[in-house]
C-alpha cells in the first residue's frame, strides 16, 4: 500500500506540471484548451521517438517542450484570426494532433525500455552520489523496509523540475507581459484600451500552457517507458480535476498560493485514484469514469455545500425573527385583555 | 489634438434596416478642448466615439491625432493615444487582479510590455501619490481586488487609469450614468479637476444636460448621425438647459418641417 501511494505520489508530481498548464489556460486566460489531450502525447511522442533515435534524453524533453507550445499557438491562431469558437478550435487541434503524434511516432506505440532517459539518468546520479541509501536507511529505521520506492533520485528530481516551473510561472504572471495575459482572461475590452493585444495575449498564453502540457507528457513517457497515442485521452479532465481539488482544498488567495495548489491537486488526485482502484470490483478500465466522478463532484459539492449553508443561514434568521415577533404578539395579548377588563 | 473628416458610417447597408450612422462628420478639437456631445439614443454618439477608438473603422473619411493619419491603425495600438472611460463601471478594470497590478497595465499603455516586473517598489510608490489625489483611501488598499472595490470607487479608478498616463486623447462616453447622483457628481468633479490638471483633449458624451452645460469649454448636439448645433467657447457659459431644448426643439422641427415638404 504505501508502495503505491509512493508511486502515485511521484507520478502526481510530474502530472503536475500539465496541472500547472491546464490552470494557464482554463483559469488565467478563461480559455477551454482541449489542445491538451494532443499536446500531451506530442510531448511525449517527440521525446520518444527522438531518445529512441540515439538523442540526449534533455534536448529531447526541451524539443518536446517546444512542440507543445508550437501546438498551443496554433490554437490560439485558430481562436483569434481564424474567430473559430475556443472549444471548437482545441478540439480540431487536438483531432489534428492525432495524426500528427502517429506520424511522428511511426506507429501506436514506442516503447522506452533499456533505453537511458532523463529519467533513468537522474536515478542513476542519486544511486552514485548515495541518495537512495541513505533516505532507505532512514526509512528502513522507522520501519518502511518492505515499502521502499525503486530510487529517491526521481522523486526529487521531480520535485525539483516541478517546483522550478511553479515559481517560473509565478514571476511570469507578475510580468509586465504576465498581467496583459492575466487581464485577457479577466477583461477583454479593458486590456485592449490599454494598448494590449489581445491575439497576441491568447496565443502565447496557449502557447506557454501547452508547452508545460507536452513537457510533462514527454516526462510521463520517460518515467512510464513508453509513449502511446492513446496515452492523452482525458488528460484535460484530469487537469481540471486537479486544479479544482487544489483550489477547493487549499484556497486561491495569490497566484503563488493558486499555483501551489494546483500542484497539490494534482497530487492528491493520484492519491485518490490509486486508491480507488485498489477497491476490488473497480478495474484500471474504470480509470477515466472514476476521475470524471471525481471532477463531477468537486464541481457539484462546492455549490451544494454553499446551499446547505445558506438554508441553515435562513432557517437560524428565521427563528431570530419568530422569537422577535412574538414580543408584539403577547402585547396584543395584554391589550385586548385590557379592553376586555375595560368592557 | 483630434481630427475628424467627413466621417460617414453606414449599418445594414442594401437592408431593410439599413441606417446612416453617421453622416459626413466633421469635427476638429484643438489641444486642451474640452467637447462635451449630448444628443438622443442613436443620435451617432457611441458610433463617434467607436470610431475614434477604433473598434470600428468608418467607410469614408479619416481620423487624425496630433497630425496622425490613424484611420486603419487596429484599436489596441490606438490605445497608446487614448484614454477611455466606458459608461460601466465594470468595464475599465480587472476584478480579479489587484489595485496595484490594474494601474501597472494602465501605466504600460504607451510603453511596449516586457518581463520587468508589474509592479516594482518604485511604482507602487509612484500608484499611492496619484490615488491619493482621487480622496478615497484607495492608496492603503494597493493589493485589494478590483472586483471588490463599489461601482464609483471602480469608475474613479477607471478614470485615474485612463489619464495619468496623459493620453493625447480623453474619451468619456456617459462615464457617470450607470451611478447614483452622489457618486456621479464625485465623478464629475473628479473628471473635471483631472482634466485640468493635465490639460487633457477630452470628448465626453453624456446624457446630462446640466453635466455637459458644466463641464468643458465647448459643446456639440448630435442627431440622426450629423452635427445639429456647435457651441463655441464664447457662447457656452451663458447656455441653459431650456435654451439648449428650445435649440433642439427648433432645429429639429424645421428639419422635419423640411423632410415633410420633401415628401408631400
Amino acid at each position: 500500500m504505501p508502495t503505491a501511494v509512493f508511486g502515485a505520489f511521484e507520478s502526481g508530481i510530474i502530472y503536475a506540471i500539465m496541472a500547472l498548464g491546464v490552470y494557464l489556460s482554463f483559469r488565467v486566460l478563461d480559455f477551454p484548451d482541449l489542445t491538451v489531450d494532443g499536446s500531451f502525447v506530442t510531448g511525449a511522442a517527440v521525446s520518444a521517438t527522438m531518445i529512441v533515435s540515439g538523442v540526449n534524453p534533455f534536448i529531447a524533453t526541451l524539443v518536446a517542450l517546444v512542440a507543445g507550445f508550437i501546438a498551443g499557438c496554433i490554437t490560439g491562431v485558430l481562436h483569434t484570426f481564424g474567430k473559430i469558437n475556443a472549444l471548437l478550435s482545441g478540439i480540431l487541434m487536438m483531432i489534428a494532433l492525432y495524426s500528427i503524434n502517429l506520424r511522428i511516432m511511426g506507429k501506436s506505440n514506442v516503447p522506452l525500455l533499456n533505453t537511458d532517459t532523463a529519467i533513468t539518468s537522474m536515478s542513476d546520479v542519486s544511486n552514485k552520489i548515495g541518495m537512495d541509501s541513505f533516505f532507505n536507511g532512514i526509512f528502513s529505521a522507522i520501519g518502511l523496509g518492505e515499502s521502499l520506492p525503486r530510487t529517491w533520485g526521481i522523486l526529487i528530481f521531480m520535485i525539483v523540475v516541478t517546483f522550478a516551473i511553479k515559481f517560473l510561472t509565478d514571476k511570469f504572471l507578475q510580468t509586465e507581459i504576465g498581467l496583459a495575459i492575466r487581464a485577457t482572461g479577466d477583461n477583454k475590452r479593458m486590456i485592449r484600451s490599454f494598448s494590449a493585444n489581445t491575439n497576441v495575449t491568447v496565443i502565447l498564453g496557449l502557447g506557454l500552457s501547452n508547452a508545460m502540457v507536452a513537457f510533462s507528457g514527454s516526462l510521463i513517457a520517460q518515467q512510464g517507458g513508453f509513449a502511446d497515442v492513446g496515452m492523452g485521452i482525458g488528460m484535460i479532465i484530469i487537469g481540471l480535476a486537479s486544479v479544482i481539488i487544489g483550489e477547493a482544498l487549499f484556497g486561491t488567495k495569490t497566484i503563488a498560493r493558486t499555483t501551489l495548489a494546483v500542484i497539490g491537486g494534482a497530487i492528491i488526485y493520484r492519491i485518490v485514484v490509486t486508491l480507488a482502484l485498489r477497491v476490488d470490483f473497480l478495474e484500471p478500465g474504470d480509470m477515466k469514469l472514476i476521475t470524471a466522478m471525481i471532477v463531477i463532484l468537486a464541481l457539484i459539492m462546492p455549490k451544494f455545500i454553499d446551499a446547505s449553508k445558506e438554508k441553515k443561514r435562513k432557517a437560524r434568521r428565521k427563528a431570530e425573527h419568530m422569537i422577535v415577533s412574538q414580543i408584539p404578539t403577547d402585547r396584543k395579548g395584554d391589550a385586548d385583555a385590557g379592553i376586555k377588563t375595560d368592557s | 489634438m483630434l481630427e475628424l473628416k467627413q466621417i460617414h458610417k453606414v449599418f445594414n447597408e442594401g437592408t431593410p434596416d439599413e441606417k446612416i450612422a453617421l453622416d459626413r462628420i466633421n469635427l476638429t478639437l484643438n489641444a486642451g478642448d474640452f467637447v462635451t456631445v449630448i444628443g438622443s439614443n442613436g443620435a451617432g454618439k457611441s458610433t463617434l466615439m467607436n470610431m475614434i477608438s477604433g473598434v470600428m473603422t468608418p467607410d469614408v473619411g479619416t481620423v487624425s491625432i496630433d497630425g496622425q493619419n490613424v484611420t486603419s491603425i487596429s484599436e489596441y495600438k490606438r490605445a497608446k493615444l487614448i484614454g477611455r472611460v466606458f459608461q460601466d463601471p465594470m468595464a475599465g478594470t480587472a476584478p480579479s487582479m489587484t489595485i496595484e497590478e490594474n494601474l501597472a497595465m494602465a501605466y504600460s499603455r504607451n510603453k511596449s510590455r516586457s518581463l520587468r516586473k508589474g509592479v516594482t517598489k518604485k511604482r507602487k510608490e509612484y500608484f499611492q501619490e496619484v490615488l491619493s489625489t482621487l480622496h478615497l483611501g484607495l492608496e492603503n488598499r494597493l493589493t485589494a481586488k478590483v472586483g471588490l472595490l463599489s461601482g464609483g470607487e471602480r469608475q474613479a479608478l477607471s478614470l485615474l487609469m485612463a489619464t495619468f498616463t496623459e493620453p493625447s486623447i480623453l474619451l468619456l462616453d456617459e462615464h457617470t450614468a450607470a451611478l447614483d447622483p452622489s457618486r456621479a457628481e464625485l465623478i464629475t468633479n473628479l473628471t473635471k479637476e483631472i482634466v485640468e490638471k493635465f490639460n487633457l483633449t477630452t470628448l465626453m458624451v453624456t446624457h446630462n444636460m446640466q453635466q455637459a452645460l458644466d463641464l468643458g469649454n465647448r459643446l456639440i448636439m448630435m442627431d440622426n448621425g450629423q452635427i445639429i448645433l456647435e457651441v463655441d467657447e464664447g457662447q457656452k457659459g451663458n447656455l441653459t438647459i431650456e435654451q439648449l431644448l428650445y435649440e433642439f426643439q427648433r432645429i429639429r422641427g424645421a428639419k422635419m418641417a423640411n423632410d415633410r415638404a420633401l415628401l408631400s
